[in-house]
């Protein structure tokens, strides 16, 4: 299945574990993006948006690489993004419980393979910039992106393939080494 | 500081080596990396762990097509030398590391990464205080090795003191760095094991485990590499046969009340390059 955006209902039948691609307008954001726009507001309309969790090394306003970084940073800085609109988060690791409630019935988180920085750049480009002053890293990008490819890791259900591994992978630890207490935080 | 003739040319040598071998652990991951995650590809049974080691697989070659960096993480470069007996240890083998991370900073180009640890400023070319860590053994040949790594793998390593008794718990502990680590290292990873010496020995132990082939495993390793296995994180955390690729232990004699284990965790792009410095 592809998406599009801006995005709309169609996110809603998703289910964590499908896999997608994504096309049309983009924007990275990291740390410092989000902090900038909860203090500044959105320079983008974020209805229907995808905000995807990335610094991208440019050079000569070209994309040379762009893979996603840790989204879990972002666990406590996402809220406002998905109440203005906001309906795809995209990047690696999964968020937190939080996020996962704050995404319930509006959005979803779409994973893109860690590490994939080449894949990513070959997949977009890179169409102009928002709070450039942050540097590289930091600014918002704006990015076509061309049939990115997806798995929905959190639906809009309250379905988190994340946490599903994570309870199967501690289970299979207690068992392996006969832990009767979970000793393990 | 006083650099004589003969140091500056073996200095700007060795500037060159270390830019040359930068690139090529950026851009290009050993064969015998490649082989496992090939391996892996081929042998794994979920559909999601299937399309992230292939889109894994068809990022390296992207890689390579267009002589871009495999990740956006680029690294901090970890740099080992050795030394012939004919060359002395001195101030200019290391400023000439330190030229070749600028250049390569520059060139290829590299995220600049390294930052004062509190101030958290940046000095931008991957140079600091101390960094890159460059570790020094006598050789036969002048060669440079890089392994830049990256800080999602680093973040989740771990060492622990383990008291003499707990040999046996050692494979727990493994697998316990990657139950608490879950999909945040980007597995399939590669875990550089350090068991023995001291606090800080097993600790660079663990890393210099990581530039051992990873195509072969001896039966412990196996063991270490099938308790990862067994918990089911897979590529990305997504779940899946693949979280390990492979283990690599290395060992050090220690203290008789001492057991010290140390785990560096290497997410699948476990690049390192190695050039011999031509004189």
């Amino acid at each position: 299945m592809n998406l599009t955006t801006p995005l709309g209902d169609e996110v809603l039948d998703l289910r964590a574990g499908d896999r997608v691609t994504l096309s049309g307008t983009i924007y990275t954001a990291r740390d410092e993006a989000h902090m900038r726009m909860m203090e500044e507001g959105i320079p983008f309309d974020p209805e229907g948006a995808a905000v995807y969790h990335c610094g991208p090394v440019v050079q000569d306003g070209r994309l040379v690489v762009a893979g996603p970084t840790t989204s879990a940073r972002m666990n406590r800085l996402s809220g406002f993004l998905i109440d203005a609109g906001v309906r795809a988060l995209i990047g690696k690791g999964g968020m937190g419980q939080e996020v996962v409630e704050q995404l319930r019935g509006r959005a979803v988180y779409l994973a893109l393979t860690g590490g994939c920085a080449a894949l990513a750049a070959d997949r977009m480009h890179l169409s102009g910039v928002y709070f450039e002053d942050l540097g590289m890293a930091e600014a918002v990008w704006i990015i076509e992106a061309d049939h990115l490819p997806l798995t929905v890791g959190i639906d809009a259900h309250g379905g988190d393939l994340f946490r599903a591994v994570r309870e199967k992978a501690k289970t299979q630890f207690h068992q392996r080494f006969n832990i009767k207490q979970d000793t393990v935080s | 500081m006083m650099v004589n003739p003969a140091d500056t040319t073996i200095s700007g040598a060795l500037a060159d080596a270390t830019e040359r071998a930068l690139r090529e652990a950026e851009i290009r991951l050993p064969p015998d990396v490649l082989a496992v995650l090939r391996r892996a590809t081929a042998a794994e049974r979920d559909a999601i762990a299937r399309q992230e080691l292939g889109n894994i697989l068809e990022n390296i070659a992207l890689a390579e097509e267009r002589q871009v960096p495999i990740c956006q993480d680029t690294g901090v470069p970890v740099v080992y030398l050795t030394l012939p007996p004919d060359i002395g240890l001195s101030p200019g083998l290391f400023e000439g590391v330190r030229e070749g991370v600028r250049r390569a900073t520059a060139a290829i180009p590299l995220r600049p990464n390294v930052v004062d640890p509190l101030t958290r400023e940046n000095t931008n070319d991957n140079t600091g205080a101390g960094m890159p860590a460059v570790h020094v053994t006598p050789g036969d040949r002048l060669t440079v090795t890089v392994l830049p790594k990256g800080a999602g793998s680093e973040n989740v390593s771990r060492i622990g003191m383990l008291l003499p008794s707990q040999a046996a718990e050692i494979p727990r502990f493994v697998a316990e760095t990657m139950l608490l680590a879950g999909g945040k290292p980007c597995p399939p990873v590669i875990l550089g094991v350090g068991i023995g010496g001291t606090f800080d020995v097993a600790a660079a132990l663990a890393k210099e485990a990581l530039l051992l082939p990873v195509d072969t495993m001896d039966d412990y390793e196996q063991e270490l590499c099938d308790a990862v296995n067994a918990l089911g994180i897979g590529p990305m955390g997504l779940g899946g046969d693949t979280t390990a690729l492979s283990v690599k232990v290395k060992r050090a004699g220690c203290h008789t009340a001492s057991l010290p284990v140390a785990v560096n965790v290497q997410c699948w792009a476990s690049r390192r390059a190695t050039v011999e410095v031509k004189r």
